[in-house]
């Protein structure tokens, strides 16, 4: 009886029709076909009538990444394995390309060029801490060992 | 076709990728004319979102021509100029039918609690992204826009997602006559929700950043006042006591997870990825903002969780407005502000860069480099 249409506060976002209480109970575009392997949330229970077929889970990273959708959106356990395949496979893909015969040209694909033309003086400090860092770390590995 | 294609953490390249095709009856493919790199592709360029697949080509901001339509496109015709909302939406679903076009539920199987982007990790629905020459564009008769044929498509691509995102980020805080609006960020999205605030009648548009040359273009293009926080010993007392101790009626947090100014959240949020990147912005803007005040959220956030404020939020009385914007239904609103020149999109664009150097774009981008303020690509021999 106290119910006020008016005070909706997602407008302008949403205008609320009460089409949500017909939950999933709508017309679905035909399903496009299932051409690769997708890996699907747990928490719907069927799969989006369109998807991306983009880079199929494969590998180790795969793996990790299957096991990531066993677990909902909720846990840590879905989100944390998912970043874990994510650095893995960038190890992948270098792999990948030297199977192929293709050298990554690191300094292009990281843009460096850009930094030595438009920041010269930063990009030497940065190169130089880095080297430092190694060279320290390096340094103290060969001590321990010995 | 050339696109550009994601190795890893600060690495990217172009590469030959087969041909999208039609793998719906509602898909149409677009040959790509201008695409941008987005504020929150930075986000995936440094590894800060779950599930982004070596080989992923990224891009939601752009426009093209339409190349090829699925056999139950109607609205669309070969040739047609348009330009691509960067969610995907069915048009059909409980969600699309209450105009939240970017929530859509049958855009993305991989997550429930974001609908299908372009181009936006496997996270966002696994789709390949407009930063190539051609793209799959699926549910071609609800999102694609024909760009009326008097705007120019540098206007246009901006039309996509920056506009529509800042307009939605001033139009969520539900700003009134002679409010003072505090916007946290001033890249592309931060600067445009500064411009569109005024539509709304603020008395005040106060922008916060870090990067000089990034507020004077604030100051200059949104007609707003410009503070530079690592000039403040305290941004939140720096804010409560211009706005006489009381707190800016509107809080904008239009920097996401990627913000600098708090050593706690960016070790958890940044170094150590025990929260879904830096939640300072967003921190700061529950605590700047009046009792009662509203907080508008477009930065972009991961998915697990962030460290904020929130029994401030409760006792201070907050209301907390967010979303992805919802594109199509702002499009009509925006398209005329553009054609009646209260706004001025492609104002933003400071490089133009051939698709083949997507690598340096990115590094220009996220450094911040020859003060860049928005990068558009271009597919070389189409443009």
């Amino acid at each position: 009886m106290d119910a006020d249409p008016e005070n909706e506060p997602t407008y302008p976002m949403k205008n609320y029709t009460g089409d949500d209480h017909h939950r999933s109970d709508y017309k679905r575009s035909s399903p496009q076909p299932k051409d690769v392997e997708i890996l699907m949330s747990n928490e719907r229970p069927k799969i989006s009538a369109v998807f991306g077929n983009s880079v199929p889970p494969s590998g180790l990273s795969g793996m990790i990444r299957r096991y990531a959708f066993k677990h909902s959106e909720d846990r840590y356990r879905h989100w944390l394995p998912l970043i874990f395949a994510d650095r893995i496979n960038m190890f992948e893909g270098l792999i990948d390309d030297l199977r192929k015969g293709y050298v990554p040209n690191m300094i292009a694909e990281r843009g460096w060029k850009m930094e030595m033309k438009h920041n010269p003086k930063g990009f030497a400090v940065k190169i130089a801490t880095a080297v430092a860092v190694g060279f320290t770390l390096y340094l103290m590995l060969k001590k321990k060992r010995s | 076709m050339l696109a550009m294609e994601y190795r890893g953490p600060y690495r990217v390249r172009t590469v030959e990728k087969p041909m999208p095709k039609i793998l719906h009856p509602e898909d149409a493919i677009i040959r790509v004319t201008r695409s941008c790199i987005c504020g929150s592709d930075l986000h995936l360029y440094h590894g800060m979102v779950p599930d982004t697949r070596v080989g992923s080509t990224f891009g939601h901001e752009f426009v093209g021509v339409v190349e090829e339509v699925g056999p139950l496109v109607q609205r669309l015709k070969v040739g047609d100029q348009v330009l691509v909302p960067f969610n995907i939406a069915c048009g059909k679903c409980n969600f699309c039918k209450q105009g939240l076009f970017g929530n859509c539920h049958e855009s993305n199987p991989m997550a429930t609690a974001v609908g299908g982007i372009f181009g936006y990790s496997h996270t966002a629905g696994g789709y390949d992204g407009g930063q190539a020459e051609y793209v799959r564009v699926p549910y071609a008769d609800v999102g694609p826009t024909v760009i009326p044929p008097d705007m120019d498509p540098d206007d246009a691509v901006l039309l996509t997602d920056v506009v529509p995102t800042g307009y939605q980020a001033a139009e969520m805080g539900g700003i009134k006559q002679g409010d003072t609006v505090v916007i946290f960020g001033a890249g592309p999205i931060g600067i445009m929700a500064a411009r569109c605030a005024w539509f709304f009648g603020p008395s005040r548009v106060i922008i916060i950043d870090h990067v000089d040359y990034r507020l004077e273009f604030a100051k200059n293009y949104a007609y707003c006042e410009a503070y530079n926080f690592k000039d403040m010993e305290d941004p939140v007392v720096f804010l409560k006591k211009t706005t006489d101790w009381y707190g800016a009626d509107v809080c904008i947090d239009c920097v996401g997870c990627e913000a600098e100014g708090n050593t706690l959240q960016s070790f958890s949020g940044k170094v150590t990825l025990m929260q879904a990147g830096t939640g300072t912005a967003l921190q700061w803007a529950i605590n700047a903002v009046k009792k009662g005040g509203i907080v508008s959220i477009v930065g972009v956030y991961g998915p697990p969780f962030n460290l904020i404020p929130i029994g401030n939020v409760l006792n201070k009385g907050i209301t907390i407005r967010a979303n992805q914007a919802s594109v199509k239904r702002l499009l009509p609103k925006l398209i005329d502000h553009v054609q009646q020149g209260r706004l001025n999109p492609k104002g933003l664009i400071t490089h133009k860069v051939p698709l083949e150097e997507v690598a340096d774009a990115y590094r220009l981008f996220s450094s911040k480099l020859d003060n860049c303020i928005k990068t558009v690509l271009i597919p070389s021999a189409k443009a």
